[in-house]
């Protein structure tokens, strides 16, 4: 075992000698605390270590001790509806042993070592596998937890059980000796082998409107969400890991605050996933880096997550991982390159901030996983950014930019006024347009790509009519100008606004978002065709149907919406010139 | 750590002097963050907290300032131990300078522990959700953005706008519905002015709050660097009172702009990359180890609520400063000194304030099965009417329609009937009602945020009738 002795401590990075023959990445253990930490950089006979925990009381002299193993978690039954720091210590397990407050030095196995498992073979004796083969199965909750062949293992099945095993338990034997359990180990900075990569062509539908009719995600894209304080990037993605149409979620939060995990932690068992019927949390995992935990664990709390993530989509589910916030992230990357004495790129990050982040999202993806079967499973991630003072051309904001396939802005003045979910319809965009249209073309009635261009259109023609607006005021307008206006006020105030927090509207089934916009799209034809004909948009505005457009997100049938479309149309149809 | 004896850990190897700190050279068995002791030549007595350590050199922040240290004589002595403070449910109604030493002239305290100051970050699985209305009896704030018991809430106000006078009468007015607990205010001023702080010494006595308040004081004139340690102890506090002593404690930070100063003049002297307008670029996590020092625990009856104060260098709320405490904190509090000009009284502006905390302590219950929709139309109407007037300045008011003049005139009402209400303490009640009367000039199907059923309930015609 290589040891060495602590030569300097500065803050949460900690030199040592003696050193030689460590390896990058390798973790050790600090100070008679046995405090973890990774090597982050080699020199000689030193090496620079990131400590995870609180580096107050180490002394220069004390032991370093390297385990020559990479930081790894741990993946088998019993992660779902867990809580993790960010090194994949049971948060429940800690407050066990420390109390309510987070000491240091403390333990714990990140998958419970006691608990027992129904294991159901799916092979027989005498099979070969290779990496990926299904060897069976576990309840874990309502999905069938895969027991898969870890990569880099084959063999013939000499012997297999069946019964309750603990995930420790050696449950299939192969012919060279190897014996699987349920538990396998993986290295967080390295992804998970597949066979390849698919191109995302099945939307995510997150229940949103903006995000599913205007800007959709594909299942294994990956999406930004960057915004000022106070804009509700929280907000929206609890919202996506609420109801996502995903079967595992990864919800890491990143130097967040302490109390949105607690939020998360009391709902997620009291809400009920639309699809399936069953809480919330037993689809979930949780990561928790609290901004007053210690830093190097926030960095690496967004590589434990990737890789939990990587582990179910192995098992060909949809996994969707929500990152808040990937800023808080790139800080702490900028704290340790700083504390490294770096030459710094710009406003001080380190200059590879833009290739860690691209190697974390390409992480992403929709993908044919290992094993004969074929089957595919997918990682979507949606990275919240905290741009300082809401400014985009920052450092983050900008190389994440270059690599999100969506990107919803979120906008200071529309949550000054209340209007959420915040997102900028005019700034905003999505790369997969082109590939969800076959998706959306078979699934709905109608034409999705239509309906949202003229959507599209109509919004982008409101901003140069309030130019005009703010120049001559409204009177100067012609009737066909102010009958957008009204029109794009509906679809902003009754279709693009939509309460997280409401029981009815906070979850909108597509075919419903579908014929919402299709109803005011309507409004706006008939309108458009009523006032060729000479009629006068008051006589038009008179007619009751807006506050009934208004109350459509109060609705629950999806049949009365349709109605009311046809009934827009009959009534403005219906409408005589006044002489 | 190995036991050392005291002759090894005092040193007069002082090669380096540089703004507030000392660099000891070859300090043998020293830790990192321990604290020192300086003696300097004439004697006086002064403490330090070790910031970076490696065989070769201990740089050393000395809170009291570096003025009369010399490079020769002055004597370094390594404690082994961590910053702690003594604490005691005898220091409410006393007065300590930053670091925790009686100010009053009163003898010391008798400790029942002692803690470290820095503190240890709360589990997040051990934190209760905040859930208690907290009514201050101002309406921007228990109508649009209630605070929330365990919530942290700033205030963002300018130089020249009353931020003190609305803490101080938060402080006053603050109290849970239908319950009556015992509580206590932990005040922790931090590089303001004398006149400053006894504007609140007096608002505490005359309200006879003072023997409730445990007042911690770092005034413009006091060492810079002591305020790095003012918070923190005054938290240390504020965690012994809520968790051993049950209490619900108020923490008053003011101001949090002059704790960053000193946080960069650290920062500067220890010549770090600077991130932006000079501030380190761990401000971020500084600053939430301070915040996040608010909350509940499951388990235990206490809690603490904090309420920073922060000036926004000329105004600009994208300042490094109230920017990241926006990203750390629960919301804000902003004061806007155009509302100020006009009379608004307080000057709050309610469209860029926020609380994140709010939906946990509002709904039937708590305040009123209303109180969410009322608010979100407030909002949204007060928002459009505000866009108005940036119209009318340029096309003149005879040129809006005539429901856009109904918003014009909302908007100015709102500003003098909701938000300004000087020294009232009004009921959640008596604010929900204000709000009500104010929608009730604009026209029914305007009120699009409302659910219908509340409008039956309780719009003034409706109820009326």
């Amino acid at each position: 075992m290589i040891q060495g002795t602590i030569s300097r401590i500065s803050g949460p990075v900690v030199t040592a000698e003696g050193m030689r023959g460590s390896k990058m990445y390798d973790v050790v253990n600090v100070g008679t605390l046995d405090l973890p930490g990774e090597i982050i950089r080699l020199e000689g006979d030193w090496a620079v270590v990131q400590v995870y925990e609180d580096t107050t009381g180490l002394s220069i002299g004390e032991p370093v001790k390297n385990t020559e193993q990479p930081l790894s978690v741990e993946l088998g039954p019993g992660l779902i509806s867990s809580i993790f720091d960010g090194v994949q210590r049971p948060l429940p397990e800690l407050a066990k042993k420390s109390g309510s407050f987070i000491s240091r030095g403390i333990s714990a196995p990140g998958i419970p070592r006691e608990r027992e498992w129904d294991f159901e073979p799916a092979i027989e004796e005498g099979a070969p596998v290779s990496a990926g083969v299904v060897i069976g199965s576990v309840r874990e909750y309502h999905f069938t937890h895969q027991i898969l062949v870890p990569p880099g293992v084959s063999g013939t099945v000499k012997k297999i059980r069946k019964g309750r095993f603990k995930v420790t338990d050696v449950v299939c034997e192969l012919d060279s000796g190897v014996g699987l359990t349920m538990l396998q180990r993986w290295p967080v900075r390295k992804g998970r082998p597949y066979v390849r990569k698919l191109d995302p062509s099945i939307p995510l539908i997150t229940g949103q409107r903006i995000f599913d009719c205007l800007f959709p995600l594909t299942k294994g894209g990956t999406a930004m969400i960057p915004g000022g304080f106070g804009t509700g990037k929280t907000v929206s993605e609890q919202t996506l890991a609420k109801w996502a149409d995903a079967q595992v979620i990864i919800y890491i939060g990143c130097g967040e605050r302490g109390n949105e995990m607690t939020e998360v932690l009391s709902e997620f068992p009291e809400l009920v996933d639309p699809r399936t019927g069953l809480p919330l949390i037993q689809r979930t995992i949780l990561i928790a880096n609290t901004s007053n935990m210690p830093v190097a664990a926030r960095e690496a709390s967004i590589y434990t997550g990737i890789t939990m993530a990587e582990y179910y989509r192995d098992m060909g589910y949809d996994v969707a991982l929500m990152a808040d916030s990937t800023s808080r992230w790139g800080e702490a990357l900028r704290e340790v390159s700083g504390r490294l004495e770096e030459m710094p790129g710009e406003e001080g990050y380190p200059a590879y901030l833009a290739t860690r982040l691209a190697a974390f999202y390409e992480r992403a993806g929709r993908v044919i996983c290992l094993g004969p079967d074929g089957r595919t499973g997918s990682v979507t991630i949606v990275g919240a950014v905290s741009p300082p003072g809401g400014d985009f051309s920052e450092p983050i904001t900008q190389n994440t930019l270059r690599i999100a396939g969506t990107f919803w802005a979120l906008d200071t003045n529309l949550a000054y006024r209340r209007h959420f979910p915040s997102v900028n319809w005019i700034k905003s965009y999505s790369l997969y347009l082109d590939s969800v249209e076959e998706w959306f073309s078979e699934k709905m009635a109608g034409n999705w790509r239509e309906l949202r261009n003229k959507t599209m259109y109509l919004l982008q023609k409101e901003v140069e009519l309030q130019e005009i607006v703010q120049l001559v005021g409204p009177d100067a307008l012609p009737e066909s100008e102010k009958a957008i206006l009204e029109v794009t006020r509906m679809i902003r105030e009754d279709f693009l606004q939509q309460s997280a927090y409401s029981d009815t509207d906070s979850f909108c089934p597509l075919d419903k978002q579908f014929w919402m916009l299709s109803t005011i799209v309507a409004y706006y034809e008939a309108a458009e065709e009523a006032m060729d004909r000479g009629v006068s948009l008051k006589q038009i505005s008179s007619l009751p149907l807006k506050a009934e457009i208004a109350r459509m997100k109060e609705i629950g049938d999806v049949g009365q919406i349709r109605e009311l479309a046809e009934k827009v149309r009959a009534q403005i149809a219906a409408l005589e010139v006044e002489r | 750590m190995a036991p050392v004896s005291l002759i090894d850990r005092e040193f007069r190897t002082v090669s380096y002097v540089s703004g507030p700190l000392i660099f000891v050279e070859r300090p043998k068995g020293v830790s990192f963050g321990e604290t020192a002791r300086i003696t300097l030549p004439d004697g006086e007595v002064r403490n330090g907290q070790v910031l970076d350590v490696s065989r070769e050199l201990a740089v050393v922040q000395v809170y009291e300032g570096t003025s009369g240290v010399d490079n020769k004589a002055t004597s370094v002595r390594f404690t082994g131990q961590s910053p702690c403070i003594d604490v005691s449910i005898d220091m409410l109604g006393r007065v300590f300078s930053g670091v925790g030493r009686p100010r009053d002239g009163r003898p010391e305290i008798l400790p029942e522990d002692t803690v470290d100051i820095s503190g240890m970050p709360i589990n997040p699985y051990a934190r209760d959700k905040p859930s208690d209305f907290i009514q201050t009896g101002m309406s921007a704030i228990d109508g649009l953005n209630t605070l929330v018991r365990g919530q942290k809430l700033p205030i963002f106000s300018g130089s020249g706008l009353p931020a003190n006078k609305l803490a101080a009468q938060i402080a006053r007015q603050a109290r849970v519905l239908g319950r009556e607990e015992s509580f206590a205010v932990v005040f922790v001023a931090m590089g303001i002015t004398h006149k400053e702080a006894s504007y609140f010494m007096n608002e505490f006595e005359r309200t006879g709050a003072l023997e409730r308040v445990v007042f911690f004081q770092n005034l413009a004139d006091d060492p810079t660097i002591e305020r790095i340690a003012t918070p923190r102890c005054a938290l240390s506090v504020a965690e012994f009172l809520a968790y051993t002593h049950h209490l619900h404690v108020l923490v008053i930070l003011t101001d949090m702009t002059n704790y960053c100063e000193a946080l960069r003049e650290v920062s500067t002297a220890r010549e770090e990359v600077p991130g932006r307008r000079g501030y380190p670029g761990y401000m971020y996590t500084d600053l939430a180890s301070i915040y996040e020092r608010a909350g509940r625990i499951k388990g235990t009856t206490g809690s603490i609520t904090q309420i920073p104060i922060l000036t926004m260098p000329d105004d600009d709320i994208t300042h490094p400063v109230p920017d990241l405490t926006g990203y750390i904190t629960e919301g804000q509090i902003v004061l806007s000194r155009d509302l100020y000009r006009r009379g608004a009284d307080p000057p709050i502006d309610v469209l860029p304030c926020l609380s994140r905390l709010m939906n946990l302590g509002i709904g039937p219950g708590k305040t009123r099965e209303d109180h969410r929709n009322l608010a979100d139309q407030l909002y949204a109407s007060y928002a459009y009417g505000r866009d108005l007037r940036r119209l009318v300045a340029i096309v003149g008011e005879e040129a809006l329609t005539e429901l856009d003049k109904v918003y014009l005139s909302f908007a100015d009402d709102f500003e003098k009937k909701f938000v300004t209400q000087g020294s009232a303490n009004r009921t959640i009640e008596e604010t929900l009602t204000i709000g009500w009367d104010l929608l009730a000039k604009l026209p029914e199907d305007e009120l699009k945020r409302i659910k219908l059923e509340y409008i039956q309930k309780y719009h003034p015609t409706h109820r009326a009738g």
